[in-house]
């Protein structure tokens, strides 16, 4: 039998023990995986399940001599609803580049915050908002209106009242 | 008689012990002594927990005060002052709607010192924002970010966030018009990936966006959720992962072999001053360092003195004083010539107009106003990344420690500032005079203006500019001076806009008299 020359191995680089490695990463592991649910399931808790803000659906009476085309923007809202011949419909006034409340003009809307315009059937007219103002949900009779602000429809849709 | 002796005797002992008893605590508390020789100066630094994350001796070079302009310390002394202020703050705040500006207004007029307390820490988060990114700029351009210090220049980074952070959840508290609808703006921006998914119409299924705004305001509104989660925020999370932060940061200076500082920093010390930098051991050891033994690398100096160093206390600690000092005095002084301001109560209904962000991020809002996602995230996103490679992209030496070092050096700094300055001027120039493609083209997809507006336009000549530095000085550090240059040049530019510029609905106008009355 020849000797084959070992590398000099200190007591500070020991020699490694495959059986005993494998069972230390494996516990290892085992503690990272448990860690690791325990984890997602503690990040769970900060996702609210039930929003605290106040109900998206409301009931609002208009105004008895609200001209075509005026709109009308229901205190604490930030919806505008309008009336014309072929019935009633809400759009949204939160601008859809960054949330800021958007100011109805004559010539439509425009957002103070990034100087978003929109037309007056809530398309963008120019400015950064990536996405028309939604439409709401609008039901109607005689002059209660009910808004679903959580609800959008196609851009277009009147209620008949 | 012995028997009655001794009560006498060790009664007199206690009143003695008694006597001592200040003394030796402060004896015990302090165990080296005065710091007066080399040896109790050395226990003075390893001796105390908060002091030894200096190392004992400091080099001469670190000591020149154009080497590091103090800034990191600077850094430290504002968040120490923010610190002790906004404890005093808490005294008094209500994280709650309406109630928090009321609070707020007592603070302001109402509490003891409560409005000067208000100042001092408003002021002391600007300058530590500002001294944040000054410091970063102090160590690129030193090249300090390089090997063996690469890693403590990602922690920087993470500082570097962190400190906005901090500034950023700061902003909501007094729960004013001008808090409401920066952090409504904030909240949206985190919400701005629906950008992209809405254009691919695929935020049903993944939606990160919607989800990144439901944690930070707990709500799809900014209501009392939002601000109990920006008070949690900044007067507890934050602060623990800044401190966290920090500690690793100082720690791994003494690790990386204190600060940078050049190859040959001590022949060009060598000529002044030769005998304050005595060497320590004036002979060679006797005995076998068994422990320095399995110490890998250069660590261990047996032997060897630790030429052109000087104790760390008093010369270093006395330095760092000062610079505590002098910050100290800067928001001090600047409390008392401007107040932080308080505008009328949050009003969810009336956006502030112009609503304007803290100032270190009306460079964002700035780019936001062409495309929220790609101004408020893409490109942040990106320049963060580029800011955390540059250590392990440039890998050369030539003028580690030296200011404006490297291939290039200042006059590519000088040609960067040109172009870094001419660059987003252009563009705004332009997109303020012509307007932008979705005035030209109203049919114009979105997903086009996401890639291409006038912050992406910039980011790519920056980046191009940055890619003929590489190739005209064949050198990767002569592209990161061009790089980090631009960025800084780009940053000002556009937060001056975004500050002085821009007014009611984000119009453009040279001074706030030309606005229109409403």
């Amino acid at each position: 039998m020849t000797l084959r020359p070992q590398p000099s191995r200190s007591r500070l680089e020991p020699e490694p023990v495959p059986r005993r490695d494998w069972l230390g990463w494996s516990s290892l592991s085992a503690m990272a995986g448990a860690l690791l649910f325990g984890f997602i399931g503690m990040i769970r808790m900060p996702k609210a399940a039930v929003l605290p803000s106040p109900s998206k659906k409301f009931k609002v009476d208009l105004p008895d001599n609200l001209p075509a085309g005026e709109p009308f923007v229901p205190p604490g809202r930030a919806v505008a609803v309008f009336k014309d011949a072929d019935g009633v419909y809400a759009i949204s006034l939160i601008c859809t580049h960054l949330g800021c409340v958007v100011k109805a003009t004559p010539e439509g809307f425009e957002c103070p915050c990034h100087g978003s315009r929109f037309h007056a059937d809530g398309t963008v007219a120019r400015g950064p908002a990536p996405q028309p103002l939604p439409w709401l949900k609008v039901g109607a009779s005689g002059r209660a209106v009910t808004i679903d602000e959580g609800a959008a429809v196609r851009t277009g849709t009147k209620a008949a009242s | 008689m012995m028997q009655a002796t001794e009560p006498r005797d060790a009664l007199r002992g206690f009143w003695q012990d008694l006597k001592f008893a200040p003394h030796r605590i402060y004896e015990t508390a302090f165990r080296g002594g005065p710091p007066t020789t080399d040896r109790t100066r050395s226990t003075f630094v390893f001796g105390n927990v908060f002091l030894h994350l200096h190392s004992v001796r400091t080099h001469r070079w670190s000591l020149k005060w154009t080497a590091t302009l103090g800034l990191g310390i600077m850094s430290l002394s504002a968040f120490l002052i923010t610190l002790v202020t906004g404890v005093m703050l808490m005294f008094y705040y209500k994280p709650y709607p309406d109630v928090a500006y009321e609070s707020i207004k007592d603070i302001h007029f109402v509490v003891p010192t409560g409005r000067f307390m208000r100042n001092i820490h408003r002021w002391a988060a600007n300058v530590m924002v500002v001294a944040v990114i000054l410091h970063m700029a102090r160590a690129f351009y030193t090249a300090a970010y390089r090997r063996p210090r690469e890693y403590n220049w990602l922690i920087g980074i993470g500082l570097l966030a962190t400190t906005l952070a901090l500034s950023f959840t700061g902003y909501l508290l007094p729960w004013d018009q001008l808090a409401y609808w920066a952090i409504t703006i904030g909240a949206n921006i985190a919400q701005s990936p629906r950008e992209i998914t809405d254009a691919l119409g695929i935020t049903e299924y993944f939606d990160p966006g919607g989800f990144q705004r439901l944690l930070l305001l707990g709500s799809d509104t900014v209501g009392a959720e939002a601000l109990i989660r920006f008070y949690l925020l900044h007067v507890m999370i934050l602060p623990l992962v800044i401190a966290a932060l920090m500690a690793v940061h100082f720690w791994r200076i003494r690790k990386d072999g204190g600060l940078v500082r050049p190859a040959d920093a001590d022949q060009r010390l060598a000529s002044c001053r030769e005998e304050e930098t005595y060497p320590v051991f004036t002979e060679a050891p006797e005995k076998t360092y068994q422990l320095a033994a399995i110490v890998k690398g250069r660590t261990a100096a047996v032997g060897r003195g630790p030429e052109n160093t000087v104790p760390s206390m008093p010369h270093l600690f006395y330095a760092e004083l000062g610079v505590l000092m002098l910050t100290l005095f800067l928001c001090v002084a600047l409390s008392l010539v401007s107040d932080a301001p308080l505008k009328e109560l949050a009003n969810p209904n009336v956006p502030e107009n112009p609503a304007k962000a803290p100032w270190y991020f009306l460079g964002l809002q700035e780019m936001v106003s062409f495309s929220a996602f790609m101004g408020g995230i893409g490109i942040p996103a990106i320049a963060l990344l580029g800011l955390a490679l540059i250590p392990y992209l440039d890998r050369e030496t030539e003028g580690t420690g030296e200011w404006f070092g490297g291939p290039g050096g200042w006059p590519l700094v000088r040609f960067s500032v040109v172009v870094g300055l001419c660059a987003p001027l252009t563009i705004e120039a332009f997109a303020i005079r012509f307007g932008w493609l979705r005035e030209w083209f109203p049919g114009i997809p979105q997903l086009v203006i996401t890639l291409i507006n006038p912050a992406t336009i910039l980011t790519a000549i920056y980046a191009l500019f940055s890619l003929w530095s590489i190739r005209r000085f064949q050198s990767t550090r002569a592209g990161a001076l061009a790089l980090f240059t631009c960025f800084l040049c780009g940053f000002v530019v556009l937060t001056v806009i975004g500050t002085y510029f821009r007014g009611p609905n984000w119009v453009f106008y040279w001074t706030p008299a030309d606005w229109p009355a409403h």
